[in-house]
């Protein structure tokens, strides 16, 4: 089947199976930012914004995608700022689940959330194993301009 | 594997409804749950832009359409502050934010899933149920009731003084409840238990003695070891019944205490 549906701003035709799932469309046109983790909606490594808001993009349908928007790492131009801020505060060791943390950090900063307890909650479910958090949360707290 | 040999939006709750009388046809709400499972779907129906994802503020109720999501406990002020902010902080410990937002009212109520925490803490609200073709009944109700192939179209909370709580044990934060416990409050006191593992059910002797007798430290520790009695546990791959039996007193007087 054919869905259409905004990818980072621009119209798109993707051609799809009616049970694929948004991640694996999404890579094999080429958004290399999304991977792959738990697949099963627990890790955050995947999360992609629907219509604004974090999802992991492994456990939506592609098929719901079609007539509304989605945006990946590839479409948030406030990437870059916070990208620099987890380099600096040595939060990336790996870097897999960084696109994912990325993409929900960037979401909560047009929340305008005032308390880092309030931005934790909402990042509880982006994993990382490398890095213990406590560099991810420096970065995340000067990117939200919030007290750590 | 989930395989659909179809996938279909309908634009309205008829339509829906209409295309689910097919054989082998199914409503995949946020499909969360539905995702992980291994069979083959002729015909998948998403509600998602059937406009069902409302949330209607009147003087005696809140009205929630089944596709919303359960985050919007959290970001919608009418519901974030529903209660003092009883089901904000009960949706803000469900998972993950992500997950949050794609699991809907409907998806978790529908189809009456034992580990939902969601259910336990809608029981002790005066919750009502609309589905489309069998119309309105109260959540205690439905949870007794066998329904097929109809759709839940909205939940409806009547706003009252309550003071209600909810407590949980899980292996680890961001897991399911191996048990949990929501207690209100009103001008009579309700006391619900979940993840046991079955759906969630009302402490009916428990909630009675306390009606009864009322609300104070020495009932509190009675009532709490009546509804541990009353209430059917099992095992499962989480814990034994035994443990759940003794978790529940605890959680049960640790939430009557706090609405004492």
């Amino acid at each position: 089947m054919k869905i259409k549906v905004i990818i980072n701003g621009e119209k798109k035709v993707l051609d799809i199976e009616p049970h694929e799932i948004l991640l694996d469309v999404l890579r094999r046109y080429g958004y290399y930012s999304v991977r792959r983790g738990c697949d099963t909606g627990m890790c955050g490594i995947c999360t992609v914004l629907f219509d604004g808001k974090p999802v992991p993009s492994c456990s939506v349908f592609a098929a719901r995608a079609d007539g509304h928007e989605i945006t990946t790492l590839e479409g948030l131009p406030e990437a870059k700022e916070f990208a620099e801020l987890l380099a600096e505060e040595g939060a990336d060791q790996c870097g897999y689940c960084s696109p994912g943390l990325i993409v929900n950090t960037v979401y909560l900063k047009k929340l305008k959330i005032k308390k880092m307890d309030e931005a934790k909650i909402k990042l509880i479910g982006n994993l990382c194993r490398c890095t213990g958090y406590e560099g991810q949360h420096r970065a995340i707290a000067k990117f939200l301009g919030v007290e750590k | 594997m989930l395989s659909f040999k179809s996938y279909i939006k309908p634009k309205n709750i008829k339509e829906a409804y209409d295309l689910l009388q097919n054989n082998n046809a199914e409503i995949i709400g946020g499909a969360t749950f539905l995702r992980l499972s291994n069979r083959k779907v002729d015909l998948a129906i998403d509600l998602i832009d059937a406009g069902l994802d409302y949330i209607k503020d009147t003087e005696e109720n809140v009205e929630i359409g089944s596709m919303v999501t359960i985050s919007e406990f959290e970001e919608n002020p009418i519901l974030s502050n529903l209660f003092n902010g009883y089901l904000k902080n009960v949706a803000e410990t469900i998972l993950s934010f992500q997950m949050r937002n794609i699991i809907t009212i409907g998806g978790t109520l529908y189809p009456k899933y034992g580990f939902s925490d969601l259910i336990t803490a809608l029981l002790v609200l005066n919750t009502d149920i609309y589905l489309y073709h069998s119309g309105k009944i109260s959540l205690e109700e439905y949870l007794k009731t066998k329904v097929h192939k109809d759709i839940l179209e909205k939940i409806v909370i009547k706003k009252e003084k309550l003071k209600a709580t909810f407590h949980y044990i899980r292996n680890s934060e961001y897991d399911f409840s191996i048990l949990n416990v929501a207690v209100s409050k009103g001008k009579k006191v309700k006391i619900a238990v979940g993840a046991r593992p079955g759906v969630a059910t009302l402490a009916y002797k428990a909630m009675e003695y306390l009606n009864k007798n009322g609300l104070n430290e020495n009932n509190i520790k009675e009532a709490a070891k009546i509804a541990a009695e009353e209430i059917v546990f099992a095992d499962d791959i989480k814990t034994s019944k035994e443990y759940r039996k003794v978790v529940c007193e605890a959680l049960v007087r640790r939430a009557l205490l706090e609405v004492m």
